[in-house]
């Protein structure tokens, strides 16, 4: 009753033409001798024709872990019975994506042997995707992808896996480990990316400097970004170089005017920078990257609350860490510190699906500082508020609004140096 | 059942990379100088100790079997001494440090792989894609076959650096929109309510579904004596949230839904810091298996910006120098009252001076 009926796709097929690599032919090859992906390309010829998907969603679990695997039923399963089940296993990545070939031959070997063979490199979050197997059989590939080292994970309601630029392994501007850092938190709240406890996802990316090629503002509830605190490095002798070959004018229009603070100034064939006001945006570094340089005094800065569209539209995360220093062991456990206070406020009085941005907007940045005892900074905001609808705590008469509530104290907060914004009288 | 084997160590957490860097990587580790572009898709990373590298960028189809993930491997053994890279946009970097080796490499990847070396500096990168019909169960539209339609529009701005300034471009195929922010995004458009079906609905947590709408316009409901949720049209804005939580909430409609392309989006805190993606254009047909209207419009974005932009303008900064005026009557895109926004921060994007151009 072998009914190897061959899937006639001529919607995908013309997706086989053109200059760009086609995954119609790829996936064609691949279904010679996985049937499964001849059925998958079926199912998707009839979601072109009809502009229709047929997934249906849910989760399975491996024992010990709540996320990691994307559960994938067809909806027409009975007339694909090889893709009924099609799971997808999320499998944590290298920091940085860079491989050895045995790494990536061993994912191959066990896709093949368990999936349908067909790899994404790499998932929207960043991890590595394995597709196509059934439910049995994406049991055992995770235990077998557990069993040589990989681990997998990321999905519900608990931390994502990291993503972070290639930093230091080849890039000049990076001005903290990126790579290490990925591996250091990932492995330090492994618990919180394997039994997901939190109210909603919690996706850290890391840049190693401002360019943020990880785009963790926008993609990210929690940026680190290298940054730097010093003077930008100058070498004069290549500035000259640099204008000597593209000539004074080219150095005004693309460097000296695209300077959104306006501090740097040319004369003689020499630049001169006000550091006191470079925001390290980083454009004169990158339009002159052989006479300019971050400074040498580095450290990253913190944002907290960025995420994409999902209902309240897309938000950027914005500065909660203006600068700190991550380069001892205290520095990493001041930053553990900082994301676990984060975490308890949030998962204590957080609602159900709500990101922490979205908290964030809820009960005001002013309350969820006090509540993870940050002292307020100026570089936290764009401007102070226009409005005059606020709620001193300080000047609020107890008894007439009934007894103010205290401020939710999660966490001890360090009192000490902290400047009151309105002194008390009496 | 099977009896009960041992279970695979749990809690393995992120595989050291520092067994995947490339050798060079790890001499030099945090002690690079200064890179060079070598040719359109090759830098050349030099460190203080003098090494150079050479990173010859390929953009890859993502969707991969593992056949021609051996291919690479392949290649990676024969010319990089075993170890490659991907990038956040599914660009493979192969790492080879002696430069005579680049040429032939660049021929087996186009020989072998059908990849094109590109994608560095002012071009348009790989597009970031999502899973659409592939594998996703929300999708209104297809991911993977949408970037392959648009790549063979594209590419020549792939293979080349002749652009103003780098280009991002991203897909999404519902109005989650996991495709990222870019600087010419095109995403899926829902244009009515969810219909509900009201006989599918068991399985759903009924208060989870209430409480994920943004304008809160789900309520329960009896339908024929059963409990059910039903949505006030008027409040409802299409935005598929609850579908994502409920499939008996359907968002989708093959007949209905449109793409629009979104524009000026930016990460990066170079110059004016990053910026979220505009409305350029809408109701785009949905037109598998190769939705040329789509690769039309975003051809007709990207020559305006060739031709307007100065050096080092991103798309959205060349549309606000230039003003949306310009932006409209360069692309021939009609502006109507739905480019207005009507959401949460509507009037922060009004205009609130006489700064108009004439
Ligand atoms: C030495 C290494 C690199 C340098 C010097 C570099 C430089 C830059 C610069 C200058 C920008 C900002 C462009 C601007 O708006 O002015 C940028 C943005 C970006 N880079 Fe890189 N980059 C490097 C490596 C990478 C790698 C390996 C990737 C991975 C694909 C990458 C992905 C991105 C992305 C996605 C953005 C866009 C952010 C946005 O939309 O603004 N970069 N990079
Ligand atoms: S974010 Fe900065 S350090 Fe990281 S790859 Fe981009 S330019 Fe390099
Ligand atoms: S990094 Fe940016 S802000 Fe700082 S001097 Fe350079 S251009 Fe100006
Ligand atoms: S954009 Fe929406 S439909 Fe497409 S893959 Fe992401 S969640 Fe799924
Ligand atoms: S589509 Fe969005 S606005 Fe409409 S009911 Fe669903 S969640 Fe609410």
């Amino acid at each position: 009753m072998s009914k190897k009926e061959e899937s006639k796709t001529p919607m995908l097929d013309e997706l086989e033409d053109g200059p760009w690599p086609s995954f119609v032919t790829d996936l064609k090859n691949l279904a010679k001798k996985k049937p499964a992906i001849g059925q998958l390309l079926g199912q998707l010829e009839q979601s072109y024709e009809e502009r229709w998907d047929h997934w249906l969603g849910t989760v399975i679990n491996t024992p010990g872990y709540g996320g990691g695997i994307i559960a994938r039923y067809s909806d027409i399963g009975n007339k694909f019975p090889d893709i009924a089940q099609f799971h997808t296993i999320r499998v944590i990545e290298p920091a940085g994506w860079v491989y050895s070939t045995d790494a990536l031959r061993q994912l191959c070997d066990i896709s093949e042997k368990y999936s349908a063979g067909i790899l994404q490199f790499h998932g929207m979050t960043g991890d590595i995707l394995m597709l196509g197997s059934n439910n049995e059989k994406t049991l055992e590939a995770a235990e077998e992808l557990m069993e040589k080292g990989w681990d997998i994970g990321g999905s519900g309601n608990g931390m994502r896996t990291l993503a972070c630029c290639i930093g230091p392994a080849y890039c000049e501007m990076a001005c903290f480990d990126t790579l290490k850092t990925t591996k250091f938190l990932t492995d330090t709240f492994i618990s919180q990316l394997h039994r997901p406890e939190f109210p909603y996802k919690f996706k850290f990316k890391l840049s190693g400097c401002p360019n943020d090629c990880a785009c963790s503002i926008q993609r990210s509830d929690m940026p680190i970004i290298g940054t730097w605190r010093d003077e930008i490095q100058v070498n004069q002798k290549e500035v000259k170089k640099f204008i000597d070959e593209k000539g004074e004018e080219y150095v005004v229009d693309n460097v000296i005017t695209r300077c959104p603070t306006k501090c740097i100034t040319l004369k003689n064939k020499k630049i001169e920078i006000d550091d006191k006001n470079c925001v390290k945006c980083m454009h004169c570094i990158n339009v002159m990257h052989k006479a300019l340089a971050p400074g040498k005094d580095r450290g990253v800065t913190i944002l907290l609350g960025g995420k994409r569209t999902l209902k309240i539209g897309d938000t950027m995360s914005s500065v909660i860490v203006p600068f700190m220093k991550l380069d001892t062991d205290e520095d990493y456990e001041k930053l553990i510190d900082l994301v676990r206070r984060i975490w308890e406020f949030w998962t204590e009085h957080g609602m159900d699906h709500e990101r922490v941005g979205e908290f964030i907007d809820r009960v005001g940045l002013g309350t969820f500082l006090d509540g993870i005892g940050l002292e307020p900074d100026p570089q936290m905001v764009r401007h102070p508020r226009t409005n005059p609808y606020i709620k001193f705590e300080e000047l609020a008469p107890p008894k007439i609004g009934g007894e103010p509530k205290a401020a939710p104290n999660v966490v001890d907060k360090e009192i000490e140096g902290r400047e009151m914004v309105v002194e008390m009288k009496k | 059942m099977a009896e009960k084997k041992k279970m695979a160590p749990r809690d393995n957490g992120s595989p050291d990379y520092k067994k995947f860097l490339h050798p060079m990587m790890a001499k030099n580790y945090g002690k690079w100088k200064y890179h060079e572009n070598i040719r359109s898709g090759v830098n050349m990373y030099v460190a203080e100790s003098g090494d150079r590298l050479y990173v010859v960028r390929a953009g890859s189809t993502r969707t991969m079997s593992v056949d021609t993930v051996r291919k690479v491997c392949d290649i990676a053994d024969k010319y990089c001494q075993g170890h490659l890279r991907f990038t956040s946009r599914s660009n493979l970097e192969f790492l080879v440090t002696k430069k005579e080796e680049i040429e032939p490499l660049i021929k087996e990847v186009n020989d072998k792989l059908g990849f094109h070396v590109g994608g560095t500096g002012h071009s348009i990168s790989n597009i970031l894609h999502t899973q659409g019909w592939l594998h996703c169960n929300l999708p209104g539209t297809d991911a993977a076959g949408a970037v392959k339609a648009m790549m063979d529009v594209l590419y020549e701005d792939f293979i080349n650096e002749r652009l103003p300034q780098r280009v991002k471009i991203s897909t999404s195929c519902c109005q989650i929109n996991c495709g990222g922010q870019a600087d010419i995004a095109i995403n899926l458009q829902h244009h009515h309510p969810p219909k509900i079906n009201h006989d599918n609905m068991k399985i759903c947590e009924h208060p989870k579904v209430v409480a994920i709408c943004p304008v809160a316009a789900i309520r329960p409901a009896k339908k024929d004596g059963k409990d059910t949720l039903e949505v006030v049209e008027e409040k409802c804005m299409y935005c598929g949230a609850c579908h994502g939580q409920c499939p008996s909430m359907e968002i989708r409609d093959a007949n209905t839904d449109t793409l629009a392309i979104w524009v000026g989006g930016k990460s990066s805190n170079t110059r004016g810091g990053p910026s979220f993606m505009k409305l350029a254009t809408y109701g785009l047909p949905n037109n598998p298996p190769r939705w040329p209207e789509v690769s039309d419009a975003v051809k007709r974005i990207l020559n305006a910006y060739k031709e307007g932009a100065k050096e080092e303008e991103r798309i959205g900064e060349w549309i606000e120098r230039i003003g949306w005026k310009r932006f409209f009557e360069v692309t021939g895109f009609k502006f109507t009252k739905y480019h207005i926004d009507t959401y949460r921060y509507a009037r922060t994007t009004f205009n609130t001076s006489t700064q108009v151009r004439l």
